[in-house]
């Protein structure tokens, strides 16, 4: 019988993730959003559309997301439209910058896991550093969806956005 | 182990060192060899005794060792002839791959002979570099892209192909074997149809094809024919195309500079004959003379026998992943080599190939450079385990262990 290696396993797809791949939120697109991006990884195949409404005073007011990936790019998705909508698009994007920081940055910088709060139980990818990639995919896509809003601040309509990383 | 097996398994293992090291604290069951292979304990030696022993470019040096060299290399050219069965070495070019072969005939022959309003003919089921160099040419030259279809077991629809065949033909680009899928198509079939359309020239990428099936190029009739040394147990770096010799004369050349000229002053150059025609530059020595040992360990084993072995392999995997139930496999071709492209229900490619990792099992997953055929069948990914000679009826069964325990994590 083969010996069973699931600490790391068990680290990698806890039940959160596992949860959020299942039944992901926000798993819907919003027509005519105000700010949109695709996020795809062609190596692999993920590929996510995000789709973001903003209210006058410039918080996510809706968020939606669809497309097809891992268990990881599509519970990372999941988690973090449950966490941006309400905020402002500068705590998104500190939001954005931590949660890249934490996966990305060796040592891992605890300050950077310690703010993303429930997000922080994406640090078990690190672990693997080919899916690191699937985890970061749609906070890539965030990123260039809010960097569309800040350069094109006097324009209205839908923004449209390829990401590719 | 069955007496009748065609290959002494255990035996062959002990040729590929990298067979024995661990991954993940697991024995390393590679599963891979799609992609590319391990390589037999004659190629790493003959590599290693030329790096530090015998190491001298070719074709210019007057010295003993640069001769040596030379005629190493050309011994190669020689053994890739006697493998394709071409008339002659002078048709065997040495390239970096099949890509690079494919885009120097897309360069060479395509640049040269095609114009506005020709055709090109690939299939569904060729992989990105068989793709790729033809719609960059057909952009260039305004030439038509043309798709034989694909049915739903992932084999080729002559009938549609006899279809898209008329006078505008000039190219036929089809793959000998599907790497995503396994399907072996009718390359007799596909080349015999194609001379019904005058003018038309066959590439046939044998990249998959050549390692699992004997090839004779002159019964195939075929105009091109490419592979890669590193899926046929050899090196990286090196493949060859080879090409018909009136073709060869009339194609421009591919790359310019060193090796491929005959006269160069700086009002003209004038070209060598092919084969040096398209070598510009020093080329992959080692590597080239690395993959002689490769041919001649396959062709010591048998390619029959080899084929029998994998349809085994094939046939025990295909049983053992059906048995586990929620498992598809995409490709179901009457004529198929050992490539078992899957899904599971409710399980991303990418994480089960991350929990085989970690059972020691190498697996490639996603799109297989192939997204055409993947969209074909509406799957945006697949794990695909590929099998080599040297995989095991038990490897077969610890893949298919590991995958009840991908169910048990995932869910």
């Amino acid at each position: 019988m083969i010996p069973v290696p699931e600490p790391k396993l068990k680290s990698l797809y806890q039940e959160v993730i596992l949860d959020h791949n299942k039944k992901p939120r926000n798993f819907k697109e919003i027509p005519n959003s105000s700010l949109y991006s695709h996020g795809v990884n062609p190596l692999c195949g993920d590929n996510y559309h995000l789709y973001i409404n903003l209210d006058t005073d410039g918080r996510v007011s809706d968020i939606g997301f669809l497309g097809n990936g891992c268990a990881i790019s599509k519970s990372s998705a999941s988690m973090m439209t449950t966490m941006v909508k309400g905020m402002t698009r500068a705590e998104a994007g500190e939001l954005v910058r931590h949660f890249l920081d934490m996966m990305t940055k060796y040592p891992m910088p605890a300050e950077d896991k310690s703010k993303t709060g429930r997000l922080a139980i994406f640090e078990g990818v690190r672990e693997f550093p080919v899916r690191v990639k699937c985890a970061t995919l749609i906070w890539h896509a965030l990123k260039d969806a809010l960097n569309d809003a800040a350069k094109q601040d006097d324009r209205t309509g839908g923004v449209k956005h390829e990401s590719r990383q | 182990m069955l007496k009748t097996d065609s290959i002494q398994v255990e035996s062959v293992r002990k040729d590929f060192p990298a067979l024995h090291r661990d991954m993940n604290g697991h024995p390393l069951a590679y599963l891979d060899n799609a992609a590319t292979t391990q390589k037999p304990l004659a190629v790493i030696d003959r590599l290693d005794r030329f790096y530090r022993h015998e190491y001298a470019t070719v074709h210019r040096g007057v010295y003993l060792i640069s001769q040596q060299a030379t005629s190493e290399c050309d011994q190669v050219r020689e053994k890739c002839r006697m493998l394709l069965n071409a008339k002659s070495s002078d048709e065997i070019i040495f390239t970096r791959g099949t890509t690079d072969a494919i885009n120097l005939v897309a360069a060479a022959y395509g640049r040269k002979f095609l114009k506005t309003g020709d055709e090109i003919i690939i299939s569904g089921l060729e992989h990105h570099a068989n793709i790729v160099p033809w719609q960059r040419l057909c952009e260039e030259k305004g030439t038509k892209l043309k798709v034989i279809p694909v049915n739903d077991r992932g084999e080729l629809l002559l009938d549609e192909y006899q279809k898209l065949l008329n006078g505008k033909t000039r190219i036929v680009a089809v793959t000998h074997m599907s790497n995503a899928l396994g399907t072996i198509n009718p390359v007799k079939k596909i080349v015999d149809m194609a001379r019904s359309a005058a003018g038309a020239v066959i590439l046939i990428d044998g990249a998959q094809g050549v390692v699992h099936e004997k090839v004779d190029v002159r019964a195939l009739d075929c105009d091109f024919y490419c592979f890669s040394g590193h899926k046929l147990y050899g090196p990286t770096g090196v493949g060859v195309l080879y090409g018909k010799m009136s073709l060869l004369e009339a194609m421009d050349p591919y790359q310019t500079g060193g090796e491929m000229i005959e006269t160069v002053t700086f009002e003209k150059s004038t070209f060598a004959k092919p084969p040096l025609k398209f070598e510009a530059g020093t080329p992959a020595i080692a590597e080239i003379i690395g993959l002689g040992p490769a041919i001649d360990y396959v062709q010591n084993l048998g390619l029959e026998n080899i084929a029998a072995y994998e349809r085994e392999l094939l046939v025990c995997a295909t049983e053992k992943l059906m048995q586990l139930g929620g498992i598809t496999i995409t490709g179901t071709a009457r004529e198929k080599a050992a490539v078992v492209s899957f899904t599971m229900a409710d399980v991303h490619p990418h994480d089960i190939g991350t929990i085989l990792d970690q059972f020691g099992i190498a697996v490639r997953t996603g799109q297989h450079c192939a997204q055409p055929i993947m969209d074909r069948f509406h799957l945006p990914a697949t794990a695909r385990a590929s099998f080599a000679f040297y995989n095991t009826r038990e490897e077969i069964d610890r893949l298919a262990a590991a995958l009840l325990k991908v169910r048990e994590v995932m869910t």
